[in-house]
């Protein structure tokens, strides 16, 4: 059986444990019909020509873990931001932990998917938002739509601010010898409101995991958002990440990827700008190794006049690693005076490293600034030996020149601490001690 | 200190460096003239280390030790410090860490550990006053932004911090106005001892009125076809290069 079988076949468990009288179950239905229609999507489609999904689909994957397992805080500090006090939404194998989440109710709505689709206080919201931005036509989408029963749900209300960041953090424990998690989150910022996240996916064992995670988020006028995705993990970890975006008038959302692990890792990013003066930023700093893949898919969607977006992904491909990036820009024909920037730039330290990058511009209005570039290259070796004249040895020119690199993506991050722990990673990642904290 | 054997180098299979000799003592400023192209920043990047530069004959060598197989990096923990015509932009490191990182990695080299903090501030406040620079440039990121002169005066406060044994100094005065010209020169000066030596590499006669040189020679074809005192300098600025080159010729 392969695994579009086995998950048409548990869909049928998966019901007899909801309730499926809830509006929301026609909505999970609906989804399942579409991706029993169409499966998988393979390289013959186009947005999946370099990213293959075939050997995953041969993994008999556990589709629900049997049972809940413990995990001490101590294990999994690292993962967390712990500098800072920050409020955590965490999963232990797709199965929420109270032990080690802190949510609140306290004039904000920081808790769980699964309370927001099953209790009557929260219907109105979910019928509003709920698989409202996310597409109904993309499969793994569906797929998502039609297991969602938990994730993370926040709603920030008019004129809020959290008083700390919210980690999301999703992990597997490797029980199970292999293990499919399809978490679903909702995010709702209303007007004046503003919210920052952090959201992790690690695997704590060397065993198969396959995460295809939706999040939509909703920033309603004035909101401010700022997102970060750290994805850092284990070698037989893949992501596929879904993330739909709608905005109105004036809102600011910046969604930072950091993508340094994992073994396959998609990232399917979509903004919806859907009112004026709007500000959309997508920012990723990739540095992969091994045979590490990352595709990036990003699409935005010029809906109305006076919006702007910025783009700028930068990559360090080593060994055999190979990367994607596919930025695709969309300018309906009424967005006139639009602004959309898009950067791509890649170092390939490696013979056997591959990126693959492509700008889809389909712009209709005529009065619109928008500007791609990408470039693939080598590091400077002007640029090198001003360093190694300095007495910094070759290895430790190379980290910084690639650190200097990619830093401009870093400059927008503003939790300070989030921002050294990147810096720290990164450093791990290119394999050296400089001596100071990047 | 330095001595310089019948060297030749090229780049992609171009010979720009055809037969220096040159002898470089503790103690001693020299300067190496010429017009564009005679080869005066190759000379200085082959002493540095550069890769891109083969040497197809010949040898440098720092204090009876041949530099053939020395990585740039080995050279400068030697004591080689080269102040660079287009010092490059690294965003994202300060000054004031990435002479941390320079520094302790020299200490390493020679067996020593790192500076402590401390004593590190101190002589980055000693050397930024020396070279009059203002704590907040400190902070920067490394040549990001910096000004041409700016950029210059970066080069000798970082060759203030690393006390080199023999300084190069390529073009230091290009882009530099008279008042930024006088407190590099004035660094430079001060850094001085009769334990090190500084080369430098100029185009114009400028520089050496606030640098003074023991020596000079002129840089043609990848040869040094002059030398002579100080009063040489001046008959250039005066003449021009042209009375070399047929010199040269002839």
């Amino acid at each position: 059986m392969d695994l579009k079988e086995k998950l048409i076949s548990s869909f049928m468990m998966f019901e007899n444990n909801i309730d499926i009288e809830h509006p929301v179950h026609d909505v999970r239905t609906e989804a399942m019909k579409n991706f029993e229609q169409k499966g998988f999507p393979s390289r013959k489609d186009e947005a999946w020509k370099y990213t293959s999904l075939n050997k995953i689909q041969k993994v008999d994957f556990s589709i629900f873990p049997k049972e809940v397992n413990a995990i001490e805080y101590k294990d999994v500090k690292k993962y967390f931001i712990n500098e800072i006090d920050t409020y955590k939404i965490v999963f232990v194998d797709g199965i929420y932990s109270s032990f080690l989440s802190e949510t609140t109710h306290d004039g904000v709505d920081i808790c769980l998917m699964s309370s927001a689709l099953t209790k009557d206080m929260y219907k109105p919201i979910i019928d509003v938002y709920f698989n409202k931005v996310a597409s109904k036509d993309e499969s793994l989408t569906s797929l998502n739509t039609a297991f969602s029963r938990e994730g993370a749900y926040i709603y920030i209300p008019k004129n809020k601010m959290p008083k700390k960041p919210v980690e999301i953090i999703h992990f597997a424990t490797g029980n199970e010898s292999t293990l499919m998690l399809q978490p679903r989150n909702l995010i709702i910022v209303e007007e004046n409101a503003e919210l920052q996240v952090i959201e992790r996916h690690q695997s704590l064992t060397s065993n198969e995991v396959l995460t295809n995670c939706v999040t939509e988020i909703f920033a309603a006028k004035n909101a401010i958002i700022d997102y970060y995705k750290v994805q850092n993990d284990t070698e037989n970890s893949s992501l596929i990440d879904n993330t739909y975006i709608d905005q109105k008038d004036k809102s600011v959302v910046k969604v930072h990827t950091f993508s340094f692990g994992g073994k396959m890792t998609r990232n399917n990013l979509n903004f919806y700008q859907n009112g004026e003066y709007i500000d959309s930023t997508m920012k990723g700093v990739t540095i992969l190794g091994e045979k590490q893949h990352v595709d990036h898919h990003t699409l935005v969607h010029h809906i109305e006049p006076n919006c702007e977006s910025h783009q700028d992904y930068k990559g360090i491909y080593g060994e055999r690693s190979t990367g994607v990036f596919n930025g695709k820009i969309i300018v309906d024909k009424i967005a006139q005076k639009t602004n959309a920037f898009q950067q791509n730039n890649n170092i390939l330290i490696s013979d056997q490293a591959t990126i693959n990058t492509k700008p889809q511009l389909e712009i209709f209005a005529d009065d619109v600034k928008c500007s791609h570039g990408c470039t693939i290259g080598q590091l400077d070796e002007d640029a090198l030996f001003y360093l190694q004249s300095r007495g910094i040895p070759k290895k430790e020119a190379r980290a910084l020149l690639m650190y200097a690199f990619a830093n401009n993506v870093l400059e927008s991050v503003r939790i300070p601490e989030l921002k050294t722990r990147i810096n720290k990673l990164i450093a791990k990642k290119l394999g050296v001690n400089l001596g100071f904290d990047l | 200190m330095l001595k310089i054997t019948d060297l030749h180098a090229s780049v992609e299979d171009k010979e720009i460096l055809r037969g220096i000799n040159l002898e470089v003592n503790a103690g001693e400023v020299h300067a190496i003239m010429g017009p564009n192209g005679s080869g005066k920043s190759t000379l200085a990047s082959v002493i540095a280390g550069k890769e891109e530069f083969e040497v197809t004959q010949g040898t440098v060598a720092l204090d009876g030790e041949d530099l053939e197989d020395a990585a740039p990096e080995e050279r400068a923990h030697k004591g080689v410090f080269l102040s660079f015509q287009y010092p490059v932009e690294i965003p994202g490191v300060s000054v004031t860490n990435f002479m941390k990182t320079a520094i302790n990695e020299s200490r390493k080299a020679r067996g020593l550990e790192d500076m402590p903090a401390n004593k590190m501030l101190k002589l980055i406040r000693e050397k930024s006053e020396l070279l009059e620079i203002d704590r907040k440039f400190l902070s920067r990121s490394l040549n990001e932004g910096f000004s041409g002169g700016e950029k210059k005066r970066n080069e000798i406060f970082q060759m203030a911090m690393l006390e080199p044994k023999l300084a190069i100094l390529d073009e230091t005065d290009s882009g530099l106005d008279i008042d930024a010209l006088r407190i590099v020169a004035n660094g430079v000066n001060k850094l001085k001892s009769s334990d090190n030596a500084v080369i430098v590499i100029t185009h114009y006669q400028r520089l050496l009125e606030y640098i003074v040189p023991d020596y000079v020679h002129v840089l043609h074809n990848g040869k040094i076809v002059k030398s002579g005192g100080k009063e040489l300098a001046l008959e250039l600025e005066e003449k021009g290069y042209d009375w070399i080159k047929q010199e040269a010729t002839v």
